[in-house]
């Protein structure tokens, strides 16, 4: 005898039609093409070791499970390698999917902190990897370079136009960042 | 009479910031083909497509525009050895030139610094001025010191040729451009499984799970070692690089296991192909090198270090 644990339908109230149209926007004009044939899933070398399974977000975002999908934490095991684009038989945008989905779940603030804080580098800094150690410096200079590269490195109106940027479009409030810090964590600096 | 070829040099994060060795063997060896590399003065970071395409899509397409602006206003196409950064200026130019929505917002977001996207340059990686530009015959030309006996297992990562549909470059399952040009060298091509698979760093993963993301470089590390190994790991992206390189540390300090490969960026191996010593760009400045206190196997490169580094 099989005991097998009953689940609980799809609620078609939970259903969100707006997020199912931007899902349909991302994954191209074939999305609703989509045959679940797991091509995806069997491409993919982060689904090859995590719990991440692209069909199946493909799945549950066409039903509208919008807080399903945003709040999963595999959600960020894709290395957005495009494997399953390249691979899937109906020309489906699963790694454009994904991003979307990234993208509403970041805005509804579902964000780790240590992605936070390399968002919060190239607001200080102008670059996600900054030139934040002498050492970088003299690492350039062994490989007869000048100290400083043109970029954000060299001009600190580079970050002042990224922050500028951030400003405009709300991304700012989406990672935390606040141009002044507090006095007290300006001392622990 | 000719002109030299100009390009706009888009250097990124990683290749000044870290592995400058690039940044160096890049100008000699573009310099030695005739092609000039001018500075990009006030690029930022691409920034990052995985991790900032993840984040806020108009955000990410806004820094691209930025970077663009600078290369529209000089009126030359922009170069970048990196894949990722190479995937965040190609992408966000080809989807600013095609969805007038996104422009508009990007636009509206460039207009309080000044600036505008207008799509009039286009952008190339290292690995299309190489093969479309100059071609791989003339490149073979300048080789003067052909690395016989090498074995070369590559590792071309992702974002240059994926997607394929959309970046037209490469047959992502089969690809030949990025081998031919690494061939020039006179390394031999070594052949392993997972060739094809991600490195695992992208798509802010190396910053969410360290583990995770080099259990993909690990396995690429055994399939390679399982293709009865190689003397070297070639690519055309630093940051893939840098996965490679620190993280034959970190895997060491993380699952206990002990790889010893040299990792190259292509524009080093040609450096070298074309009679560059390791030390005039730095090659034992990789950072594997300065935190296991160790050098590159010379003698299965087929080089030999002019001045011992020095602890």
């Amino acid at each position: 005898m099989t005991i097998v644990e009953e689940r609980p339908p799809v609620d078609v109230d939970e259903v969100d039609l707006e997020f199912i149209e931007m899902i349909k926007k991302a994954g191209g004009p074939n999305i609703q093409s989509c045959y679940q044939c797991g091509t995806c899933s069997g491409s993919c070398p982060a689904g090859a070791r995590t719990n991440y399974l692209v069909r199946g977000i493909i799945r549950k975002a066409l039903l509208g499970l919008k807080n399903e999908v945003i709040t999963a934490p595999e959600l960020w095991y894709c290395t957005t390698c495009y494997m399953c684009t390249d691979r899937c038989p109906q020309d489906v945008k699963p790694t454009d999917v994904i991003k979307a989905i990234r993208n509403v779940a970041v805005a509804e603030g579902h964000m780790l902190k240590s992605h936070q804080d390399t968002a919060k580098k190239v607001m200080e800094s102008g670059h996600a990897v900054p030139l934040d150690k002498d050492t970088w410096s003299e690492l350039r200079k062994k490989s007869g370079l000048e100290p400083l590269p043109p970029n954000g490195s060299s001009s600190p109106k580079v970050a002042q136009e990224i922050r500028k940027i951030a400003k405009k479009s709300g991304f700012d409030k989406l990672i935390g960042y606040t141009e002044e810090p507090p006095a007290a964590e300006k001392k622990e600096k | 009479m000719s002109k030299r070829p100009a390009y706009y040099h888009f250097l990124g994060c990683i290749i000044p910031h870290r592995y400058p060795s690039i940044e160096k063997a890049t100008k000699l060896v573009f310099n030695d083909l005739g092609i000039d590399l001018l500075d990009m003065v006030g690029a930022s970071c691409c920034p990052a497509p995985g991790v900032f395409g993840s984040f806020d899509r108009v955000t990410w397409a806004t820094i691209a525009a930025r970077n663009l602006t600078i290369a529209e206003q000089g009126g030359h196409p922009i170069t970048t050895g990196c894949n990722g950064c190479f995937a965040s200026l190609w992408d966000s130019n080809h989807e600013l030139k095609e969805d007038e929505e996104l422009r508009a917002a990007v636009n509206r977001n460039l207009a309080d610094i000044g600036r505008e996207f207008k799509g009039t340059i286009e952008v190339t990686h290292y690995l299309d001025v190489l093969h479309d530009v100059v071609g791989t015959q003339k490149v073979k030309e300048h080789v003067t010191r052909p690395l016989n006996g090498v074995r070369m297992a590559l590792h071309p990562g992702c974002h240059w040729m994926r997607p394929k549909l959309v970046k037209k470059k490469d047959d992502s399952e089969r690809p030949h451009i990025f081998r031919e040009i690494c061939e020039t060298s006179g390394a031999k091509y070594v052949h392993y499984k997972d060739e094809l698979i991600c490195c695992g760093a992208g798509g802010a993963v190396r910053t969410a799970d360290l583990k995770t993301s080099l259990d993909f470089t690990k396995q690429k590390f055994d399939s390679i070692a399982a293709a009865g190994g190689a003397d070297v790991i070639v690519t055309p992206c630093p940051f893939c690089l840098l996965q490679l390189d620190t993280g034959q540390v970190e895997i060491q300090k993380l699952f206990g296991v002990e790889y010893k490969f040299d990792i190259m960026h292509v524009s080093e191996l040609l450096a070298l192909a074309f009679g560059h010593e390791p030390d005039e760009f730095g090659l034992a400045n990789h950072l594997q090198y300065s935190q296991r206190k160790t050098e590159p196997n010379w003698e299965r490169l087929n080089l030999r270090a002019k001045a011992k580094a020095t602890a």
